[in-house]
């Protein structure tokens, strides 16, 4: 087409509504296959709370449990475990957790609901690996300062026993905290603590 | 029997014509400078490479289950099992870290002659776009075995979208099918894998094709060999790519493939850099292996993720850096402001550059595959010092030239003593 011809002011609208209606129309036909990705109804369905007997656990030990596909960390923390909180304090990023995620009960210093169990997701808030225990007696391989507690050997973050971030790591927050609540002296719940459902 | 075999080409010739037109077009008349040399293997050899993986994938496929409960058992059946099928996987597994060796020391001889430059620009867009399907490709495969480092690997980088400001939730989600990495995610990585990407990348290959033969092919002294032509409207300085490249190329391709195959039957895990050890433990969703490292080709991208601390209590600006630090490759036509392409007549600001940028991306991509306490720990202690392990210091003065290696580019190109260019390329 030259410049000289002169344009059909009508046909070239029909060009550009056709044109937009038939953008629109592969618009529209892309969002089922987009949404076709989005987590199933049977994947929406399965997160159900698990419960978990933790009485085999000694004194300074970790259990691993299943939850939604996570792990969900029960450690039995020792005296010298809790004590090793307080020294650390000075070089966590969040200590007081207020920009960690746990339910209102885990919201103190040890963030626990009984002091001597531990109950966290043992997924790092960075990306999501799951962290070792590396107990005080790692020095050699985590520092002299090291008074123990979680290493993530993806990124190097590091956590105390109450799941706390030390700065300088990658991890922004404290390991969550899930919902949870003792059925007994023996037995946990996991995904559940009676308040909201 | 010659006589006949003439006719029947006449015969098809008269009724499509273009096959002929194209194969003149794009080998026997397509005029390619003198004076290539040993970097110049690397582009036909990324395509051998992709020839490779489409063919051993195909047939890994007919063995392969995608199914969360069956994956990680396929793929020991295939070892085990299928007839041949240990060479298959092996082919198709020293063929992805022989990829992306290839297509590293093509982007690096585009570095070094300028090949980027005006006006093959949208040759070196297309480049880099395939280079990130590569990367894309490489990743989604990794999956399919449901190894350790398999599932683990999918995890961190599938959070990496997560970490994307105000969408970046929905987004890993959307990702996954799932709330973590599941059978759902499997499933659609394979058809990813199998279908989607290969049709883009074949798509892509075609395209840097194109526009390289319509702007013609740089070379060892960055001189535009179509500025100085014959009576025939033939450059002085070319000869056509068939006969005379393809016949180099083959012996390019020989050796390459006999260094291929003593990789492939001796050494296919490379000690651990081509397949990990890890990924011979089936996925163990509640366990991250003791050390996790992606394969060779990404750590020096994983290091600079690493390297960042998290500013404002988001991990956000690592990820950023990291894919910042591939995306800025696009830019790379327009940063250098130099007069000259090629190495030979650059001056020492360019050459010093170059050489500390790779370094770094060396260095960088070393660390990747260490743990971060490699080096040890500073002895002291310091207000500044957020980490005392000296590896991610060095990862961080890595980072920082890497990223000075194309930021500065516009003032030290420019500011560079360059040698004169000759009229005509030198042999």
């Amino acid at each position: 087409m030259s410049d000289n011809q002169k344009v059909d002011k009508a046909r070239r609208n029909l060009v550009v509504a056709t044109s937009v209606v038939g953008g629109a129309a592969s618009i529209g036909a892309a969002i089922p296959f987009v949404a076709s990705m989005l987590p199933s109804e049977r994947a929406k369905a399965a997160g159900a709370p698990v419960e978990v007997d933790f009485s085999r656990l000694a004194p300074g030990e970790l259990g691993i449990f299943e939850w939604r596909g996570k792990p969900v960390w029960v450690i039995r923390r020792t005296k010298a475990m809790l004590d090793s909180l307080k020294a650390v304090t000075a070089s966590l990023t969040d200590p007081a957790s207020h920009s960690s995620i746990q339910p209102e009960y885990a919201k103190n210093e040890l963030r626990a609901i009984k002091p001597e169990f531990m109950v966290v997701e043992g997924v790092c808030t960075h990306l999501g690996c799951s962290p070792q225990l590396k107990t005080a007696e790692a020095k050699a391989e985590m520092g002299a300062d090291w008074e123990g507690g979680f290493y993530c050997a993806c990124h190097g973050s590091k956590f105390d026993f109450a799941g706390r971030v030390f700065r300088g790591a990658p991890a922004p927050t404290n390991l969550t905290v899930p919902p949870h609540t003792f059925l007994s002296d023996s037995t946990l719940l996991i995904g559940d603590d009676k308040k909201g459902a | 029997m010659a006589s006949r075999l003439m006719a029947l080409w006449d015969w098809f010739d008269s009724r499509m014509p273009s096959v002929g037109e194209e194969f003149r077009k794009h080998m026997s008349e397509y005029y390619a400078p003198k004076n290539f040399n040993f970097w110049y293997y690397f582009g036909v050899l990324s395509m051998l490479v992709l020839a490779v993986q489409i063919v051993s994938g195909i047939f890994l496929t007919m063995n392969y289950k995608p199914d969360a409960a069956l994956a990680f058992g396929s793929v020991e059946y295939i070892m085990r099992d299928v007839p041949g099928g240990w060479l298959i996987r092996y082919l198709h597994s020293t063929g992805g870290s022989a990829f992306f060796l290839v297509v590293y020391l093509h982007m690096f001889r585009a570095m070094l002659y300028g090949s980027y430059k005006e006006p093959r620009e949208l040759v070196w867009i297309f480049g880099v776009l395939i280079y990130l399907a590569l990367m894309a490709e490489a990743f989604l495969g990794y999956l399919l075995p449901w190894g350790q480092m398999s599932y683990w690997g999918a995890q961190v980088i599938v959070n990496l979208f997560g970490v994307v400001p105000f969408i970046g939730p929905d987004l890993a989600l959307w990702i996954r099918g799932d709330y973590v990495v599941s059978d759902a995610t499997l499933n659609r990585f394979f058809a990813l894998h199998v279908i989607a990407l290969p049709l883009v990348l074949l798509g892509l290959v075609v395209a840097h094709i194109l526009a390289l033969h319509d702007v013609g092919s740089n070379n060892p002294d960055g001189v535009e060999i179509k500025k100085n032509k014959d009576a025939n409207g033939r450059p002085v300085d070319g000869i056509p790519f068939h006969p005379y490249y393809t016949v180099k190329d083959t012996v390019g391709v020989v050796v390459f493939l006999a260094i291929f195959c003593i990789v492939m039957f001796f050494l296919p895990e490379m000690g651990g850099y081509f397949l990990e050890y890890n990924n011979f433990i089936p996925a163990d969703p509640l366990k991250t292996p003791e050390h996790i490292a992606p394969l060779w080709y990404f750590t020096p991208y994983y290091s600079i993720l690493r390297a960042v601390p998290p500013l404002f209590n988001s991990q956000f600006p690592g990820v950023a850096a990291m894919g910042i630090a591939t995306l800025i490759l696009f830019l790379l036509p327009w940063l250098d402001r130099s007069p000259v392409k090629s190495i030979r007549y650059r001056g020492v600001y360019y050459k010093s550059a170059l050489a500390m940028f790779i370094v770094a991306f060396l260095v960088l991509g070393y660390l990747g595959v260490k743990p971060t306490t490699v080096w040890g720990q500073f002895g002291f202690d310091a207000f500044f010092l957020d980490t005392k392990d000296r590896a991610t210091w060095a990862a961080r003065v890595c980072t920082v030239i890497y990223f000075a290696f194309f930021i500065l580019m516009p003032w030290y190109t420019a500011q560079d003593k360059v040698k004169p260019v000759p009229d005509r390329v030198t042999m």
